[in-house]
């Protein structure tokens, strides 16, 4: 080699190669997040869904079922605007994410970025940044046409807000998990959606979502004690319907404790399943 | 070999019962463009593979860049850059916003600008992925391939699909990278690539390297018989010669000049390669 170019670039040759900066963690991470909720707001149809879903169900459950709920003074518009905020944390995280996730796996979007130095970390961050905003805007919307139309009323003290943020927080970062590790279970060839939504449906049914949940038969009631979602749903209704109400609970209380403990095991849990089996990679694809 | 990018030493994997790879040994030289040539399943996406760190192996020894691929974490991957094949991800976001992404994550990175003309796509930085053609695409794919101003560049069979004018042009791209200090493994299918490109080319093939050499070297190409065409009073004539020189100094005598539609050839590239894989 006789000549050398050094126009644009410095040279890769030069050793030892001159000490870089090291790209910053946060930054990367805002990228991330930038990037993902461009991608997302651009994906018309996943936006569509994410937002109007939720509220369409919520408008036509409390036009369909007006008046109050069997012997107590809520009314259906007040029971499922509840019901609605916790499925749509669900949805937005749990299968927003299993689907979106299992999508980058095949599309190669996944081992591109396992190609380069991007620390997985700032991957999660992206998508939980993602699922934060999508998931609290739709909540904006419920809590705004409930209040306005369904005789929602919002609490006033600080006490039941700070419930509902943690509630939103376990829940997110729970049913995020969940849905992460439950994209590695979908294979190739585009075929994830029936295996994401139709559990997805059952579970909303088992845990009160639709259903008022002490109405449900005793075995179901037990199946849905151990996932998140009837946990969500029930401390959404700890925060938006008036303490009488947990009266009709199954145990007769909120439970507030004991909803805390459970999200929290599953953020551990999702937490754990996540770092043992997430893959970068297609299955069939070595 | 103080100079190797990539030593390789009996890597062997298998899937399975399906042995992948017997045993390659491999060693890319610092600045060299150097061709992994073979039938599909022959072993070279696996190979590849495992030297960027998407797979591991089941055996052998490997130094890339110094470092065993398998354990190495993120400033490895910052000095090495990956265009693999067929990629559809990010369809919704603009080339200058994915280009612009990437640079982010590298310690050193190339001026994203820079890079987007370099692969020519400045008439198209507003562009959407998914409304690149198909040539486009895959020049985004190079852009963040070297974006990270690698030291080591693997790049899957890169030109597939594209035009003859505008592969004429990437091959000008890559040969300008190497002039810059950068080492090359090139995968590919087409042998006209390989002989305008490659510094040298390995032939896989049953799950190792059955020869290393310059393309012209390449299965002794440079010492075969040469074949010598021309069109004599009976018409097109052709003669095997080892020692074409003489064979056409005796031609210009029987002519008593010039010989006339005179050619000599030696094996093409595609000759030896596919005589070495065993399909011709």
């Amino acid at each position: 080699m006789t000549t050398v170019q050094t126009s644009t670039r410095p040279s890769a040759a030069a050793p030892p190669r001159r000490e870089a900066r090291r790209p910053s963690l946060l930054r990367m991470v805002r990228a991330r997040a930038v990037l993902e909720i461009k991608q997302f707001y651009r994906s018309k149809g996943q936006m569509l869904l994410s937002f109007s879903l939720p509220l369409i169900m919520y408008i036509l459950f409390s036009t369909i079922f007006s008046g109050d709920i069997d012997g107590t003074s809520v009314t259906a518009g007040q029971l499922y605007a509840t019901g609605m905020l916790a499925m749509g944390v669900a949805a937005t995280s749990f299968q927003s994410l299993a689907l979106q996730v299992s999508l980058e796996r095949q599309n190669g979007a996944l081992k591109r970025l396992r190609g380069t130095p991007m620390p997985p970390t700032a991957y999660f961050a992206g998508k939980i940044a993602v699922v934060l905003v999508t998931s609290l805007g739709q909540a904006a919307v419920l809590l705004i046409v409930g209040s306005a139309f369904f005789h929602l009323h919002l609490p006033t003290g600080a006490g039941p807000w700070v419930n509902f943020l943690w509630l939103y927080a376990l829940g997110i970062a729970g049913c995020s998990l969940l849905g992460l590790a439950f994209s590695t279970l979908i294979k190739g060839d585009n075929g994830g959606g029936p295996m994401v939504v139709l559990p997805f449906m059952v579970v909303q049914f088992i845990s009160g979502v639709f259903i008022p949940f002490q109405e449900l038969p005793h075995y179901l009631q037990q199946v849905a004690a151990v996932l998140p979602l009837k946990w969500l749903a029930q401390g959404m209704r700890s925060v938006f319907l008036p303490h009488a109400y947990a009266a009709n609970e199954v145990t007769g209380q909120w439970e507030t404790g004991r909803t805390a403990l459970v999200l929290g095991a599953w953020v551990v849990g999702g937490l754990v399943l996540c770092l043992l089996t997430f893959r970068w990679k297609n299955r069939d694809d070595g | 070999m103080p100079n190797a990018v990539i030593r390789a030493r009996g890597l062997a994997k298998r899937y399975g019962d399906a042995v992948a790879l017997r045993s390659v040994d491999l060693d890319v030289q610092h600045g060299e463009i150097f061709s992994l040539l073979g039938p599909n399943g022959a072993g070279k996406t696996t190979t590849t593979e495992i030297m960027e760190g998407f797979r591991t192996r089941d055996a052998g020894e490997l130094s890339v860049l110094g470092e065993d691929p398998a354990r190495a974490g993120a400033a490895w991957r910052g000095r090495i850059g990956i265009v693999l094949q067929q990629a559809k991800d990010f369809a919704d976001i603009s080339v200058a916003d994915v280009v612009h992404h990437f640079a982010v994550y590298y310690p050193n990175p190339r001026d994203p600008d820079e890079v987007i003309d370099a692969v020519g796509l400045t008439e198209k930085r507003a562009s959407r992925a998914a409304q690149l053609s198909g040539g486009q695409r895959r020049r985004l794919d190079v852009a963040l391939g070297i974006l990270g101003n690698p030291e080591l560049l693997f790049l899957d069979e890169p030109t597939t699909g594209f035009d003859p004018e505008v592969r004429r042009r990437f091959w000008e791209l890559i040969a300008e990278l190497r002039s810059s200090g950068t080492t090359i493994l090139l995968t590919t299918h087409y042998l006209d690539e390989v002989e305008y490109l490659a510094d040298r080319v390995g032939v896989v093939n049953g799950g190792t390297v059955v020869d290393v050499s310059t393309p012209d070297h390449l299965g002794g190409r440079h010492l075969a018989p040469s074949t010598v065409r021309w069109v004599g009073p009976d018409g097109p004539q052709e003669q095997v010669s080892s020692n074409p020189t003489r064979t056409v100094g005796e031609l210009a005598r029987h002519f008593g000049g010039d010989v006339p539609e005179l050619t000599v050839t030696r094996p093409s590239l595609e000759d030896v390669y596919l005589q070495m894989i065993g399909e011709s």
